[in-house]
């Protein structure tokens, strides 16, 4: 462990390129794939949260079911309708980044939307009245109550990304993990696993658990000066 | 206004992570085929030596997915690579046969050995493999099978065979199949003190052997060829058969034999180049 | 007699079993000042939900305008609910919000907005956070906000239960302003005092029916149903 724990800061303070890269690479397809999760999540959680509409208890346990969906089956899914031989096939993004953030997304959608719906219908019991007799429709109104809970939605984000960082069954077959394309920080640990190289493997670990806690430092500085400033007024 | 500031940033951020793809989206304009390989060859490290002497000889980047032989034949069929380089002889003529290639054409060779736990309680110590593996199934020695329809999965079938052992009727007790790469298979290996058959190139890489160690090789029937063959556009069209070609050529072809030869692992030659005019 | 605005004809509300408003008719005429009273669980809530449309029924009709076929689009109303929901941005863009909502035109919002938050008293707290105000100015900031939408009625639950006796005078002294205007008013309360000074009609209601539909000089004189003279003395026993 402690070998391990001196090869990760090694790693660090060389800042070896290939390493740099593969860092960046999992930032970016897990970012944008929680982006591209937001759009929809967010949206799907939302209405569900407000809408009324006959089988709207079998969806909600559909999207309940769809959060123990199995990263390597989302995975798989992906790769058989990017496959050239799949129905998505012409487009040839198989084994490029842009896959990785469409199964990502994919992955990360229902986990935001149950979360965003509970998140909506906790809230909608203070005020969703309210805003309707404002004059908001009900999708309005789910808009205005993640305004209202912006904090929650963060954290919401903040959870889905944490998902895609770390998984490492879809990234690999829709991205091959190909040295210097789709390789990505999961990818390289179960890597260098596979040959046999643990202590790098750790390291590698230790190194994306540290990215990961740096972008939950960052989030929780921005919380923290919002709520600052809010009591700066007071 | 705080909401103001909270979509400026939120915005920026996109822009980072954007930019970040930036970079990237300019390599792809450069000129790429894709290899389906095995795992076995990528962790031998051959392609980190290999392909960059390629890349400088013809400008070509080769982006190799590597799994195991089975799924890389899979892979090409379903038009999802653009060449194949693998290492088993009767599935590649089955391929070809089949009209997904128009030639599979020789490469190089390199060998399997038997490794096993340092007291070799099965006796397997030296040069006759098929003797070997007789001796491991009577014992009931830990065997470690990669069961994975790999070109080393393949081989070591066919020496299963040849030693008379028929696998589907009665499995060797200690016999255990793990679905898996050659580095996880070492692994178990490793761990649980049994036999299991390797690629030279990935055991010479490999770290983590605990007692295990080379217990027969230099035998004939231990010699592993890979072939490469470009998928046939004819089937696929969007195939990029010429600079796919152009890697045939030059693998084949003196200059890409050469850096096969140079390719050294712990100060040993892992390849031996094996091409025929 | 002044337009009506609102007419339930033996409108009644159920939840699953339960039957919160049972047999309702009345009419709301413009300029009236309404009082609602009545026990927990009477049906006050759930009338007031019914009139301003938050709340459909299950039975009967509720119409708007004269006559109970009409075809007049309903009266542009504004609620102020006992805690009041305040979303968690500043004071201003809470009263924005509702302008934006209706499609009051944007040149116009930001004056409305001022008028609204001058008139109760807040304007200088405009850029502060909603929910960092005392419980009174939350409550005056949620009369700006329905205020601001010139509505033709105001419904309002149980505006001052919360509020301390001081913030409890301000808020009635800007509810008599705004019914002053011309707004109509349709308040419930438990404050019998506050329905005998704010209030032109009386109704009492028990377990979801109407009992009583007075003017609020007979409603305070005359002799009650039992029940009803049940409930004033119990509210007010000093009388």
């Amino acid at each position: 462990m402690t070998e391990s724990l001196g090869l990760a800061w090694k790693l660090v303070l060389q800042f070896d390129a290939a390493l740099l890269q593969v860092v960046a690479l999992s930032l970016r397809v897990s970012g944008l794939a929680c982006l591209i999760g937001a759009l929809f999540g967010l949206w799907l959680g939302t209405g569900l949260a407000v809408a009324r509409f006959p089988g709207r208890a079998v969806v909600v346990w559909l999207l309940n079911t769809l959060l123990a969906l199995p990263s390597v089956v989302v995975g798989l899914l992906v790769y058989l309708l990017l496959s050239r031989a799949g129905p998505l096939g012409h487009f040839g993004i198989l084994f490029t980044p842009t896959a990785m953030v469409i199964a990502q997304s994919l992955l990360v959608v229902p986990l935001m939307a149950a979360l965003t719906r509970r998140l909506v219908t906790d809230t909608l019991e203070e005020g969703g009245d309210q805003l309707r007799s404002l004059g908001a429709s009900p999708m309005q109104v789910g808009a205005l109550l993640l305004l209202h809970e912006r904090l929650g939605v963060l954290t919401i984000v903040l959870t889905a990304f944490g998902r895609a960082i770390a998984e490492v069954g879809a990234v690999m077959m829709v991205g091959g993990n190909i040295d210097g394309v789709t390789r990505v920080m999961t990818t390289s640990i179960a890597l260098e696993t596979s040959k046999g190289d643990l202590p790098l493997a750790l390291a590698l670990g230790l190194l994306l658990l540290g990215v990961v806690a740096l972008v939950n430092l960052m989030i929780a500085a921005m919380q923290g000066r919002t709520v600052l400033r809010a009591a700066a007024w007071t | 206004m705080a909401m103001m500031l909270t979509v400026r940033r939120a915005l920026w951020s996109v822009l980072v992570v954007a930019g970040l793809g930036g970079a990237a989206a300019g390599h792809a304009q450069d000129r790429f085929i894709t290899m389906a390989s095995t795992t076995s060859t990528e962790q031998s490290g051959l392609f980190a030596h290999l392909l960059p002497a390629f890349k400088a000889a013809t400008g070509i980047d080769v982006r190799v997915v590597a799994v195991g032989t089975g799924q890389a034949l899979d892979t090409a069929r379903r038009g999802d690579a653009d060449v194949v380089f693998v290492h088993d002889t009767p599935a590649e003529e089955k391929f070809v046969a089949e009209g997904w290639s128009r030639k599979r054409s020789p490469v190089m060779y390199n060998d399997f050995v038997l490794v096993g736990p340092a007291g070799d309680p099965a006796r397997t110590q030296g040069k006759d493999t098929v003797a070997a593996l007789k001796k491991v199934a009577s014992q009931g020695s830990g065997f470690i099978s990669r069961g994975d329809k790999s070109g080393t999965h393949a081989a070591e079938l066919r020496l299963w065979k040849q030693a008379g052992v028929d696998l589907v009727a009665a499995k060797p007790a200690g016999y255990k199949e793990c679905g898996c790469g050659m580095g996880p298979a070492l692994n178990i290996a490793a761990a649980s003190k049994a036999y299991v058959l390797t690629d030279r190139g990935t055991w010479l890489n490999f770290k983590n052997r605990g007692d295990l160690q080379v217990l027969v090789e230099g035998d004939r029937t231990l010699f592993n060829p890979y072939g490469v063959m470009v998928v046939d556009p004819v089937r696929h069209p969007h195939v990029k058969a010429a600079l796919a070609q152009a890697f045939a050529d030059w693998v084949t072809a003196p200059a890409g034999q050469a850096v096969i030869a140079s390719y050294r692992v712990g100060g040993e030659q892992a390849f031996f180049p094996d091409a025929r005019p | 007699m002044s337009p009506v605005l609102v007419t339930l004809s033996n409108a009644s509300v159920r939840f699953g079993e339960v039957r919160a408003l049972n047999g309702v008719s009345l009419s709301l005429h413009r300029g009236e000042r309404l009082a609602l009273v009545g026990a927990n669980g009477s049906g006050k809530t759930s009338l007031l939900r019914l009139l301003h449309g938050l709340l459909r029924c299950s039975d009967g009709s509720v119409s708007y305008g004269a006559a109970p076929a009409g075809r007049s689009p309903a009266p542009l109303a504004a609620m102020v609910f006992q805690h009041p929901f305040l979303l968690h941005l500043s004071v201003r863009f809470n009263v924005w919000l509702g302008l934006w909502l209706r499609g009051v035109p944007r040149r116009l919002r930001g004056a409305r907005c001022d008028e609204a938050l001058r008139r109760v008293g807040l304007l200088d707290l405009a850029r502060r956070q909603a929910h960092t105000l005392s419980g009174g100015q939350q409550q005056r900031l949620s009369l700006a906000r329905a205020w601001a939408l010139r509505p033709e009625v105001l419904y309002l639950d149980e505006p001052t239960a919360s509020l301390d006796p001081g913030a409890k005078r301000e808020v009635e002294a800007l509810i008599e302003a705004i019914a002053a205007e011309g707004v109509t008013v349709v308040m419930s309360t438990h404050n019998l005092g506050q329905a005998k000074r704010l209030a032109t009609r009386v109704l009492y209601l028990e377990g979801g029916r109407l009992v009583v539909d007075l003017p609020v000089d007979r409603f305070f004189s005359d002799a009650l149903p039992p029940e009803a003279a049940q409930f004033l003395k119990g509210e007010w026993p000093w009388r």
